[in-house]
């Protein structure tokens, strides 16, 4: 059923599958789009803009994680204009919560400190929001920092469609979203949580992760294992 | 109902109306009501009671006649005159003086021609002269029958021509061309189909929708009717702000007539086409206008938008082929297909046609709900039809569009409102709200006020919304409070840069327009609040008396 | 109630039938979350955490969801609002004629915020964002009616004639 179409990215000729968005068709083709929000093997969110991608005919730009491919396309991965963007999306991002990489536990293994390096932000423009969660130590295995959170949705995906709980969700709304168990009860206490893992196997930052265990050792097999073979890709809000 | 029924019922109530020699149009709208309205209905009641005038005058408890400001209101007919502030007590004077010595109450009018004079009521064509809860009333007016046209003697397809050829664009906001959008509905495939009337309204200071539902509720109904009919959908849905209870509860009332009449449900007019039409109501969120937001709402979910392919009219309601009009673009339905595309397409401008309703508040000497053709200029809207600003005060700007509408200073009054136009100007036409200051607003206080009205709205999704936004406020807040400094307005700009086009929505595509007109057409206010620690119109600086002192 | 249903803290009431036959008549359907929320705020004035657990149960949603839900709208209130509410519109007709010189008069002589209650529980303040009365701005609700070209003055006399007080001291 699925039809081939043909496009370009940065010059290359690929091929893909109809339906599919440009970052997956990217990567399967060894072509780098930086992207943070995204989790292959779950639903696209198109929230965090990292991966903004610009095609040829169009002044737009577009998140290429939800954005499918289409006969002809050409896409572009890199510009001045798509790196400022970027470091935007970045900056804000470290600038909407306390993240002190120097004191958290993802320090070393954080996506978006990597993010940050790669694009080059050394410094903020704009001013750090000091805010002032509770850190949630209630689960026997896991914790939870809310200071942390980008609100990337990963967690909230994962325990949806894959492990198929949806224990997670967000509260409230704009800057003051928040990621919740239950009706935003404690961790330890969230009656639908079946202790499976998963969510803070996915954070891409040191919001939820595994008590007492080194990040690199819970993030990098895990996230394979369960994760990356998991269903094929299908595009949501 | 049979098509010869609408006919009868139509020549009888026009016979009807034609018995009374007088007509008295009571507003009892959300504009009057709050001001006593309903006891000035009642007042006139028995006033005409009293009087023994009642075989010869009628009393009619209506929607909004558009001169909010003068509230209550009421038209008294023929001749269209208009009363203002109308209290019981003068109430029995009009009956008095008026209708039985037949001598207008000159003192208690209201004159002021120049508010109607530039107007052209096509979508308001009914209000404040029809009793909305009377579908009757709609009915003697020529309520109706352009759907008993369509569905007698129009093919979908030539509806759709009809509406595509009249230019009609759609009155929500991005101004996309109401017959294509019809076009792409009709033939993606997919059933049932939904159609979805949009009355979210949520932008601050505009209640043209909310003022067209509890006026004409049917108007709505009909053009949906059309619609559906038009692009195949066999259900529709009324998205409505649950701030609007009372055109909730006309909505409500008139969907249960047109249902017991035979024109909404099975078999309408004896044809193979039916419809139902169901009533949603939103929760408080100016983001669940957006309409993949409306989608994920009507569906109880979070309304958050969702990126587009796939559009609403290939995958909408529960994935299925949807049509998302707003109630405005629908209620001109109804008129071009009675009149003709041809018509339709004289008024206006050759790329705009037809009007637009426009709330126009602020500083401005008449406020009220405007309709006029496109290709007017601001500076007709603003200094005749709204009377200028106060006396002694200096205009300074005009906000069009809502809250991420730009602002326009004076000497662009002379641009012509159409949707190229606006957005040329960084403002846009948003759901129609016009909005006037004068030197006492600082330009830097209203752009943080309407930064904060979005970042209280972002649904939180995306990142250059979500945190661009907030830190922009986070910034402009800094302005008026004396800090910052002169390089930070490139960086503004290039935040809001950002923000414009890399956000998801187009809650935050339009979002930085505040502030980017502002900077614009006002940078000099902005130096002055960070150089000089000044604020022009005396607004900000509140607390420390000037930082710079 | 269908099989696998608990009980839980709420009470059974008058309310909860009206409650119960309303998501019966919604066919239980997840979809009608939204309007089961209307329904429940109408009856219970609030929605606190046993009766949206209630209601996750019945209509079968993770309570998640059904709290995401309820909080992503400003119109649900989570906490019991006082015994009276003034509403003041901060929408764009009003700001610019002066809303925002009425709110701080109210939070100054009343001591309270913006979206919340007195410690007494006697007077709620909250913001809205237009209410369709613009021509008449600045308009301030107090207990359901509306005072329209208000200025700060006439406001806090209506409220304090309603509320019963002078002042509330700052504590
Ligand atoms: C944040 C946001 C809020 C919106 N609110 C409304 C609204 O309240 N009413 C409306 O008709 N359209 C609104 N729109 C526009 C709709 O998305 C959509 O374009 C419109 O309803 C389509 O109808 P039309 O083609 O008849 O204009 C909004 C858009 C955005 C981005
Ligand atoms: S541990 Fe598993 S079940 Fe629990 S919240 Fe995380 S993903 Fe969901
Ligand atoms: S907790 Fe982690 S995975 Fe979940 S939204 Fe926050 S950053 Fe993303
Ligand atoms: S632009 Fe704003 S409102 Fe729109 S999806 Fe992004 S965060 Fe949500
Ligand atoms: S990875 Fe595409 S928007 Fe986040
Ligand atoms: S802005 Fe206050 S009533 Fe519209």
């Amino acid at each position: 059923m699925s039809k081939t179409v043909e496009l370009t990215i940065d010059g290359k000729k690929v091929a893909a599958k109809e339906g599919d968005n440009i970052l997956k068709v990217a990567r399967e083709n060894n072509i780098y789009i930086p992207a943070l929000c995204y989790l292959e093997g779950v639903s696209s969110l198109g929230g965090c803009r990292v991966c903004v991608v610009e095609i040829r005919g169009s002044p737009k730009v577009f998140a290429s994680c939800v954005t499918p491919v289409a006969e002809g396309m050409e896409v572009i991965t890199d510009s001045e204009r798509l790196r400022r963007y970027r470091k935007w999306a970045i900056e804000l991002l470290l600038a909407e919560r306390p993240h002190v990489c120097s004191v958290c536990v993802a320090n070393g293994n954080c996506e978006l400190q990597q993010l940050a390096t790669e694009l080059g932000v050394d410094h903020l423009r704009v001013d750090r929001k000091w805010t002032n969660y509770e850190l949630d130590l209630t689960h026997e295995r896991f914790a939870y920092d809310p200071n942390r959170c980008i609100l990337c949705t990963r967690c909230i995906r994962v325990c949806d469609e894959v492990e198929g709980v949806h224990a997670i969700d967000l509260m409230l709304r704009g800057k003051n979203s928040k990621v919740i168990f239950d009706l935003d009860d404690k961790w330890g206490f969230a009656e639908s949580c079946t202790s499976c893992g998963k969510c803070s196997a996915v954070c891409p930052v040191g919001a939820l992760y595994v008590k007492g265990k080194p990040l690199s050792e819970v993030k990098k097999k895990e996230l394979v294992s369960f994760v990356m073979s998991r269903r094929s890709e299908k595009t949501i809000g | 109902m049979k098509p010869d029924e609408l006919r009868n019922l139509a020549q009888k109530e026009d016979e009807l109306r034609k018995s009374y020699r007088y007509r008295i149009n009571v507003c009892c709208s959300s504009g009057c009501m709050p001001f006593g309205a309903l006891k000035v209905l009642s007042a006139f009641k028995d006033a005409v009671k009293e009087s023994g005038v009642e075989e010869e005058c009628y009393v009619a408890r209506t929607g909004c006649i558009g001169t909010c400001s003068i509230a209550p209101a009421v038209l008294v007919e023929p001749g269209d005159y208009l009363y203002q502030n109308v209290t019981p007590e003068k109430a029995k004077e009009i009956v008095k003086e008026h209708i039985v010595n037949n001598r207008p109450v000159k003192s208690m009018l209201y004159g002021n021609e120049a508010y109607f004079k530039k107007q052209l009521r096509i979508v308001l064509r009914n209000a404040g002269k029809i009793d909305p809860l009377r579908i009757e009333d709609y009915i003697a007016v020529g309520g109706y029958y352009a759907l008993l046209k369509a569905l007698t003697r129009m093919t979908p397809e030539g509806v759709i021509e009809e509406v595509a050829l009249s230019g009609l664009k759609g009155r929500g906001g991005a101004g996309f061309l109401t017959g294509l959008k019809w076009r792409y509905v009709a033939r993606a495939t997919g059933s049932p189909k939904y159609v979805i009337a949009n009355l979210d309204e949520g932008d601050p200071g505009v209640f043209a929708n909310r003022t067209l539902a509890e006026a004409d509720p049917h108007a709505i109904i009909e053009g949906m009717t059309i619609a559906a009919y038009a692009v195949g959908a066999s259900k529709g849905y009324i998205y409505v702000r649950s701030e609007y209870p009372l055109a909730v509860e006309t909505l409500k009332k008139a969907i249960e007539a047109a249902k017991s009449m035979g024109l909404l449900g099975e078999k309408i007019f004896e044809t193979a086409f039916s419809f139902d039409i169901e009533l949603r109501l939103g929760a408080g969120a100016f983001v669940a206008g957006e309409e993949t937001a409306i989608l994920a709402s009507i569906e109880g979910r979070r309304a958050m938008p969702r990126p587009r392919p796939p559009y609403p009219a290939q995958s909408g309601l529960w994935g299925k082929p949807t049509l998302i009009n707003n109630v405005e673009t629908l209620a001109n339905i109804p008129v071009i297909l009675l009149k003709g595309s041809e018509w339709f397409s004289s008024i206006g401008t050759k790329n705009c046609t037809g009007t637009k309703c426009f709330s126009l508040t602020g500083k401005v000497n008449n406020p009220g709900l405007i309709e006029v053709p496109m290709g007017i200029t601001l500076r007709e809207v603003v200094f005749e039809i709204g009377g200028g600003v106060p006396p002694g005060r200096r205009f300074k700007a005009v906000q069009v569009g809502g809250p991420s509408g730009g602002f326009l200073p004076e000497q662009l009054l002379d641009l012509p409102i159409d949707y190229e136009s606006l957005t040329k100007a960084g403002a846009i036409m948003g759901s129609g709200g016009i909005v006037v200051l004068d030197d006492t607003s600082c330009m830097v206080d209203t752009a943080k006020f309407f930064t904060e009205f979005c970042v209280d709205e972002s649904c939180g999704k995306c990142t250059p919304c979500r945190a661009g936004l907030y830190k922009l406020y986070k910034i402009l807040d800094g302005f008026t409070q004396g800090e910052g400094d002169i390089q930070d307005l490139d960086k503004v700009e290039d935040l809001c840069e950002f923000i414009k086009e890399a956000s998801l929505c187009g809650l935050g595509q339009t979002a930085p327009n505040p502030t980017l007109t502002t900077l614009k057409y006002f940078r000099d206010e902005y130096v002055s609040h960070i150089v000089e620690k000044k604020c022009p119109a005396g607004k900000c600086f509140k607390d420390g008396g000037g930082a710079g002192s | 109630m269908p099989d696998g249903v608990q009980q839980t803290g709420l009470k059974t009431d008058r309310r909860l039938t009206l409650l119960e036959a309303a998501i019966k008549k919604h066919q239980y359907r997840k979809d009608a979350l939204l309007e089961i929320l209307h329904i429940a705020q109408e009856l219970y004035g609030y929605l606190d955490k046993d009766l949206l657990t209630h209601i996750s149960k019945l209509l079968r949603l993770p309570p998640s969801h059904v709290y995401g839900v309820a909080t992503f709208y400003n119109l649900f209130k989570l906490k019991k609002p006082g015994a009276h509410v003034v509403t003041v519109c901060m929408g764009t007709a009003c700001y610019v004629k002066g809303a925002e010189e009425i709110v701080s008069a109210i939070e100054r002589d009343f001591n309270v915020k913006r979206g919340g209650t007195t410690p007494d529980g006697k007077l709620s303040l909250f913001v809205t964002r237009c209410i369709g009365a613009c021509a008449m701005a600045p308009n301030t609700i107090v207990d359901g009616e509306t005072i329209g070209k208000a200025t700060p003055d006439e406001v806090l006399k209506k409220i304090r004639a309603v509320v019963g007080v002078e002042k509330v001291e700052a504590r």
